[in-house]
């Protein structure tokens, strides 16, 4: 008679516990040259930039802040925040979410952990958390390096908003790492889509460079003249809304909604990759994923909530224009002169004076007269005018302004010279950058409370 | 005799879209024994492990493992182990940190699990720190090999175990799995060599187009009463092909070691008149100098019941 083993001594199968799985996955990630290499450059490699930059003469006026790195070490993270991006983050989410299933069927492991670990699930869990941990760990050394950098090889000085106001260094410190924080949200939604092309495409190269295609694919669309709605209806809008928090007011809305938006597609790319990844059939050792299946479980659904959320914008905002228009560009050109011309006051040694009392305002025009002036273009040409305590004299300065579609805005000194012409001031002390020659600035697009 | 079976599978089939991969394969694995599987490319030896495995489950069927139903993926009893495609390892961590990660995955430590002992098992202690990246297929089985030993299993899996192995690493393999089935382990191993399957395997079952061929102890594949080719080298090579052409029973296979080696011819005959053949030689005062089969008994089985028939014959 043949009979079965007998029943009292099986042990029933028990899948690993995520915590387990998370483990492993982090010993394999970290095992990697390249994460450890990209470990190693995120904190090392923007504090070296920092502190090279601040002892040269050229900075990169090009990035937000890059003009300030010479006054202040907090300028410094925040360059490397804008640097960070538009291209260190969509590159990194790339190397790491969007390698993390790829890489077993690059090496033909599915099996083996399936058998080992007993839950589809459970490895999905363990592979995001752990994709997500080292993602922190490089975010939070970009940042902490920029910091160190800054405070080290410039020092805690106060920082200009992007309205020209003047940040103490606690505040710029609690913003900086606040904005830090704010592109935590986008930087998730890229890894999403990582994880989504990674489970979709398997060891396709396309799923590996999904998150930075994609980055690039949304840094185009804030480029191009496209509605507002359109650009805050993408998780990359997030990218750039930090901008907000360093004006005063700081302009919430837009950056609320970036980061809104940005964690509904990484709970939803997230879920979708999930979804792929339960079904799938492992009983082929490699996988060279399904294009068709990228684009019907991914690309579609992405591409649902993409036009469900431009509908929602610009049914709750009304944003359905370019959001620069002139009487926006005008109050924000004023105010930013305003809280500049405190400071050149201070270098120049001159009475006080304050913002109320300057009373500034600006007349902008675009391009020729018969065109609105509207919309973004290096063709604004305005003049600022403000009133000195004891002077009947109405002052009067003129700038040039090169408006981007998304709202950033860079003023050039047209004169008079002894204002605006001349990119140095002669304070008591010596010759000093001045502040009014050339500023950025930052036009919110949404409507605010005050129109 | 009370035999208590590791695996008792009746009926399964499984298909993948159009393609049958397994058709009412019946399989029974003794506990403590090495059962080998052989079968050519494509005859369902992979899909079948996988299942043992519990990577997939049969579309019809009754599978138990170690006496516990399988009905869905992944729901295999703890004390299965193996893999099949080749082990899974992950190149850029050592060969021990490969197995303390398995073993920290399964809640132990490295020292606890026997890592050590393990690698000592397949030999593999000498290059325990190195990377795996620059391993041999040889060196990356017997690391498959010790990576399931960790798990203590009851019933272990492989495909293909001796896959690029050394007759170093082979002997080492063959010790880890004779003292496994010794101690109680059930041993489930594929190979296309039958050498392998020879030396290891009490039972073995051959599968051809997804369906068992055969089943049952090698001894009885091998005794299976049919023709095979024998190569015959006597001191006197012309009265033996004359006495070979006259022997009933027997037929002579003019082949190409043949046509080049004018002391030796091959015949092929059944062993009874084989036997007769010896003794009319022997008798008629030629010595015996080799007589061994060109393909071993159990390869020329394994040919027979896996070789598609050719029509009309």
């Amino acid at each position: 008679m043949t009979t079965t083993l007998a029943h009292d001594t099986v042990v029933a199968t028990r899948p690993v516990p995520v915590a387990r799985g998370y483990r492993f996955e982090l010993v394999k990630l970290v095992s990697q040259w390249r994460i450890r290499l990209l470990v190693l450059a995120c904190w090392i490699a923007p504090a070296l930039f920092v502190a090279a930059v601040g002892r040269q003469s050229t900075l990169p006026v090009d990035t937000l802040f890059g003009r300030w790195m010479l006054a202040t070490g907090w300028a410094g993270p925040l360059v490397t925040l804008g640097f960070a991006g538009t291209w260190a983050l969509p590159l990194l989410t790339s190397v790491v979410a969007g390698d993390v299933f790829a890489s077993e069927d690059r090496l033909g492991t599915w099996r083996h952990l399936l058998v080992v670990v007993r839950s589809p699930r459970r490895i999905f869990a363990a592979k995001a958390l752990a994709s997500l941990t080292v993602l922190l760990l490089l975010v939070a050394g970009l940042a902490c390096s920029g910091v160190v950098g800054g405070l080290l090889g410039v020092g805690d000085q106060p920082l200009v908003g992007l309205d020209g106001h003047l940040l103490t260094p606690g505040d710029a410190a609690a913003k900086v790492f606040l904005a830090w924080v704010c592109v935590l949200a986008p930087t998730l939604a890229l890894a999403a889509i990582g994880l989504l092309g990674s489970v979709a495409l398997g060891r396709s190269p396309m799923g590996l460079l999904l998150p930075a295609v994609v980055a690039l694919g949304m840094q185009l669309v804030q480029m191009l003249p496209l509605p507002v709605a359109i650009r805050l209806a993408l998780p990359g809008y997030a990218f750039i809304a930090w901008n907000g928090l360093f004006t005063s007011p700081a302009q919430l809305g837009p950056l609320l909604i970036g980061i809104v938006v940005s964690l509904v597609w990484t709970v939803i790319a997230t879920a979708l990759a999930y979804a792929l990844f339960v079904r799938r059939d492992f009983t082929n050792a490699a996988y060279d994923g399904s294009g068709r299946r990228a684009v019907t479980a991914g690309a579609l659904p992405l591409a649902g909530v993409f036009a469900v959320t431009v509908a929602l914008v610009a049914a709750t905002t009304g944003a359905t224009g370019s959001g620069i228009e002139r009487d926006k560009v005008q109050r924000s050109l004023a105010t930013a002169f305003a809280h500049l011309y405190r400071m050149q006051t201070e270098q120049l040694n001159r009475p006080g004076v304050t913002e109320a009392q300057l009373k500034a305002t600006a007349t902008c025009d675009k391009g020729s007269i018969r065109v609105a002036a509207e919309g973004p273009g290096n063709d604004w040409r305005c003049v600022v005018s403000w009133h000195l305590p004891g002077v009947e004299a109405e002052g009067t300065a003129v700038y040039q302004l090169d408006v981007s579609p998304d709202g950033r805005f860079m003023a050039d000194g047209d004169g008079p010279k002894e204002v605006n012409g001349y990119f140095l001031v002669r304070t008591p002390t010596g010759d000093a950058p001045n502040p009014l020659w050339q500023f950025d600035g930052n036009v919110e697009l949404l409507r605010t409370a005050k129109e | 005799m009370d035999t208590l079976l590791a695996v008792r599978a009746r009926g399964i089939t499984k298909c993948f879209g159009d393609v049958v991969a397994l058709d009412g394969v019946d399989l029974d694995v003794v506990r403590g024994q090495i059962h080998g599987l052989a079968g050519p490319n494509g005859a369902g030896k992979t899909t079948l492990l996988g299942l043992l495995l519990g990577l997939a489950v049969a579309d019809s069927g009754r599978l138990e493992i170690l006496g516990t139903p399988v009905r869905r993926a992944l729901t295999v009893p703890e004390g299965v182990a193996g893999f099949v495609d080749g082990p899974g390892l992950y190149p850029s961590l050592t060969a021990r940190q490969n197995l303390a990660a398995l073993a920290a995955l399964r809640g132990g430590d490295a020292r606890s699990a026997g890592v050590d002992d393990v690698l000592d098992q397949v030999g593999l202690t000498d290059v325990a720190d190195d990377q795996t990246r620059g391993f041999s297929l040889g060196m990356r089985q017997r690391l498959g090999l010790a990576a399931a030993l960790l798990t203590k299993p009851r019933l272990l899996v492989l495909d293909e175990p001796s896959n690029g192995l050394d007759p170093a690493g082979k002997k080492h393999v063959h010790g880890v799995l004779t003292r496994l089935a010794a101690d109680g382990t059930a041993v489930v191993l594929s190979s296309h060599r039958m050498d392998d399957l020879a030396a290891l395997c009490s039972d073995v079952t051959i599968v051809a187009t997804g369906r068992v061929v055969f089943s049952g102890p090698l001894s009885k594949l091998a005794a299976e009463n049919r023709e095979l080719d024998y190569r015959l080298a006597t001191s006197d090579p012309r009265a033996a092909r004359r006495l070979a052409a006259d022997a009933a029973g027997i037929r002579i296979v003019d082949d190409a070691v043949t046509r080049h080696d004018t002391d030796a011819l091959v015949v092929r005959a059944l062993t009874p008149a084989l036997d007769a053949l010896v003794a009319r030689l022997v008798h008629a005062g030629l010595a015996l100098r080799e007589l061994a089969p060109v393909v071993s008994p159990l390869e020329a089985a394994f040919l027979a019941l896996t070789e598609p028939k050719e029509a009309g014959r």
